[in-house]
């Protein structure tokens, strides 16, 4: 059920195979080291969304299961805080290695309960999602040279939750420096993409972790509201929406929770007259329709120098009919589904508003399977700074095209946003480069490329993006109590 | 007959300027002969905006010059010694406290002028990506810091929240003590005197309780560091920043005024961490076939 591609390139389709993967028709609550079925008695569905299929039902932890579930990470913490960091990290060198044992399966699951493509499960998520714990690793018996002068101590309970758009690979981001740090985790995956991090729970079982340092709750906003109303808990990182983020940051006022969010983002993509164009707009592809465009860092503001405006758009156009939408278990497909209704009916909406702020819009001519949730890769151009799809984050394959004259005037605009979460510049002059990334306020900025990610590399936001970073040395941080 | 004394008249700094509060208003502290400015929203508006303008081409000032300013505003410190002492004296404190307080503040000045050019190299990474890039994080001043000084002290305290900000490329609203503001005014003098350029730091007076809410809620302003153990203020500031998400930061005074005061994570605290990729050609490399 590929979709029909008009394409000069016409590919066969080339499925991989769902057989090998082992998926349960049901996933209890993992609390303490044992899958728990919910106080709650509920449980809800998770769908893929490429066809509309039910692939599980998935436990609903109410407040009485999240309660359980920090109570056997409070119980877990005095333990794995104090084995030597040398032991703790051996423990993650482990799940590192078993991530990588299981990656086909893990892929799979990924891409059929959240619809993105299966190269990019693949090539991306599950083998970076290894690399974030295999870094960590080796960071837990070495935490003294992190912070010169200073002396660290875990915090104690982490309550994570997490978003959608990258389901085992942001449970890595988020567990990997928690634990290596010697803090205990009650991780909630989104509640349209638990399997990846369910699918985790039963390598970590596997690992031989002790029972309640890392608990897994599932559930949608309640569950998480209770993870960030929970007395006994000690951190909160959270990673979604701005809106959301400040709910968090207001409920945890009144406690003496740490706290880190990683929220949304708008990123401005600038190319210079002088960029090497057919790369740059490679680069501009792979920042806005990488995933669907369900990333917080896309680049959603391209900002295209006037003298090359014509041919960028023209080639642009030509690049996204070349693009290859439809099934994401297809080997193929560039855009997969778009990850739940809601979420497209969203996107939609912005679809509707462009149109009515009278942007051109552009869309790929290709055609769309009859099921699931889909959005062609889609462009605004003549966009203002005014218009809501150039100020609002709209999570999905939807490109706003602005121009500009001179640099300060460009650096302006891409700054005028509450977001300043990354940044993108394109310029074959090393020296201009320079100019645009100290100038521009955001706090990943990729020069010549886009959405790259590292574990060694920290990321996290400038203003409305959130706080604390995630990854690198400076991301241990978010994790540590300082004590001096 | 004697010789009238002249009275120096304490006014609030914004934009390298000395006005005085736009509302008229003033108060006594307490037990202390002088009327000191009442400083109203409108003044903190002000200074955020002249703040905002300053601070781009202070951060682009080399560390080295930044380091240098820092060091001439202890030069002048030295020289206004009797009059940060006598200042001092009037608030309360007796001559030795006095005496060892300048001491300690221009010694802190000099700490933090030699910082200014050697915290990025502490806090800064190259990160080994796995992938053909050039990857690196650097701190980045957040922008406009408000920061309120410990109510405890009248100069060594606003000295070390204005050091902590602006060795860091910010720029900021220092909140004077309001029972012990006469110091504040007094360095803003110094500062004014010292190459800092105007907007850069802003100093104002006044009552505390009537400009936080004020503060917290300005969407202009980056970051609010409050010195202090308030619970109940600490808790409004987290819940209220949230509208633009600025950076919330308090210390207790006690980290403020003693020697723990002197730390590079102060600066840090203050910056961004700002990570930028750029591929690496191969061609011609080392290894490479041609």
């Amino acid at each position: 059920m590929a979709a029909k591609n008009k394409s000069v390139f016409e590919f066969s389709p080339a499925l991989e195979s769902a057989g090998h993967i082992q998926l349960k028709d049901q996933y209890e609550l993992f609390i303490n080291g044992k899958w728990t079925k919910p106080k709650s008695g509920k449980y809800f569905k998770t769908t893929n969304p490429s066809n509309e299929k039910v692939i599980a039902k998935v436990a609903e932890a109410n407040e009485a299961d999240v309660d359980a579930a920090v109570s056997a990470a409070e119980k877990a913490f005095k333990g794995w805080s104090s084995i030597s960091g040398k032991e703790r990290g051996k423990y993650l060198f482990r799940l590192a290695r078993l991530i990588q044992e299981k990656a086909r399966e893990l892929s799979v699951i990924e891409t059929l309960d959240g619809g993105k493509p299966i190269r990019e499960s693949r090539d991306i998520d599950i083998p970076l999602a290894a690399a974030h714990f295999f870094y960590h690793a080796g960071w837990a018996d070495k935490l003294e040279y992190a912070f010169p002068n200073r002396k660290t101590e875990p915090l104690g309970v982490a309550g994570q939750i997490i978003p959608w758009n990258f389901p085992l690979l942001m449970a890595a981001w988020k567990l990997a420096p928690a634990l290596a740090c010697g803090n205990t985790v009650v991780l909630k995956p989104a509640e349209t993409t638990p399997l990846t991090a369910l699918k985790l729970a039963e390598i970590i079982e596997e690992a031989e972790f002790p029972p309640g340092v890392v608990n897994i709750v599932t559930g949608a906003g309640a569950t998480g509201a209770a993870i960030v109303g929970h007395p006994k808990v000690n951190k909160i990182a959270f990673t979604g929406s701005t809106e959301v983020g400040k709910i968090i940051q207001r409920a945890t006022a009144n406690t003496d929770k740490k706290l880190t969010l990683e929220l949304g983002g708008k990123a401005a993509n600038i190319i210079f007259e002088d960029a090497a164009i057919n790369q740059a707009v490679e680069g501009i592809i792979n920042g806005i329709y990488f995933n669907q465009g369900h990333v917080c860092c896309a680049g959603s503001r391209l900002f295209v120098q006037e003298s090359v405006h014509d041919e960028v758009i023209q080639k642009l156009k030509a690049r996204i009919e070349n693009l290859v939408v439809g099934d994401p278990m297809d080997k193929n497909t560039d855009i997969g589904a778009i990850n739940s209704k809601s979420q497209l009916e969203t996107i939609n909406k912005y679809l509707k508003i462009g149109k009515e702020e009278g942007l051109e819009m552009f869309q790929s001519s290709c055609s769309v399977p009859s099921e699931g949730f889909w959005c062609k890769p889609t462009i605004f151009t003549g966009a203002a700074q005014s218009n809501r799809i150039v100020q609002e984050e709209i999570f999905g394959p939807v490109l706003a095209v602005q121009t500009f004259r001179t640099i300060s005037e460009v650096v302006q605009k891409a700054n005028n946003t509450p977001y300043g979460l990354s940044a993108g510049v394109w310029t074959d002059k090393g020296s201009k480069i320079f100019n645009l990334t100290s100038q521009l306020r955001a706090g990943v900025i990729w020069a010549n490329t886009f959405n790259k990610f590292d574990p060694t590399s920290p990321f996290g936001g400038y203003k409305e993006s959130g706080f604390g970073r995630e990854g690198g040395v400076h991301g241990l941080e978010s994790y540590l109590k300082f004590n001096d | 007959m004697a010789r009238l004394e002249i009275k120096k008249t304490y006014k609030i700094y914004i934009g390298g300027k000395f006005p005085r509060t736009e509302s008229g208003r003033f108060y006594n502290p307490k037990g202390i002969d002088v009327n000191v400015c009442q400083s109203s929203r409108k003044d903190f508006r002000n200074a955020v905006v002249v703040a905002r303008a300053a601070q781009p081409a202070w951060a682009g000032r080399t560390a080295y010059n930044r380091s240098q300013i820092l060091y001439r505003i202890a030069e002048m410190m030295e020289g206004r010694r009797a009059q940060f002492i006598s200042e001092l004296e009037l608030q309360g404190s007796s001559k030795k406290e006095a005496d060892e307080e300048v001491n300690a503040t221009i010694d802190r000045w000099v700490y933090y002028a030699g910082w200014c050019d050697k915290y990025q190299q502490i806090f800064s990474s190259v990160n080994p990506v796995a992938s053909n890039h050039f990857n690196f994080s650097v701190l980045e001043p957040m922008g406009v810091v408000t920061s309120t000084a410990p109510e405890e002290s009248s100069l060594l305290g606003i000295s070390t929240i204005i050091a902590t900000a602006i060795a860091g490329g910010n720029s900021l609203i220092a909140i004077a003590s309001e029972s012990k503001p006469l110091c504040s005014v007094t360095l803003a003098e110094v500062l004014n005197d010292s190459d800092v350029p105007g907007g850069v730091v802003n100093i104002l007076t006044g009552n505390k309780d009537e400009l936080l809410p004020h503060i917290v809620q300005h969407m202009d302003v980056n970051a609010l560091v409050y010195c202090g153990s308030d619970k109940k203020v600490i808790i409004d500031l987290k819940e209220k920043s949230a509208d633009n998400l600025k950076r919330i930061t308090h210390y207790s005074t006690d980290a403020i005024l003693s020697q723990r005061g002197e730390s590079p994570y102060f600066i840090k605290t203050l910056n961004e961490v700002k990570t930028t990729w750029h591929p690496i050609e191969k061609v011609g490399a080392v290894g490479s076939s041609y």
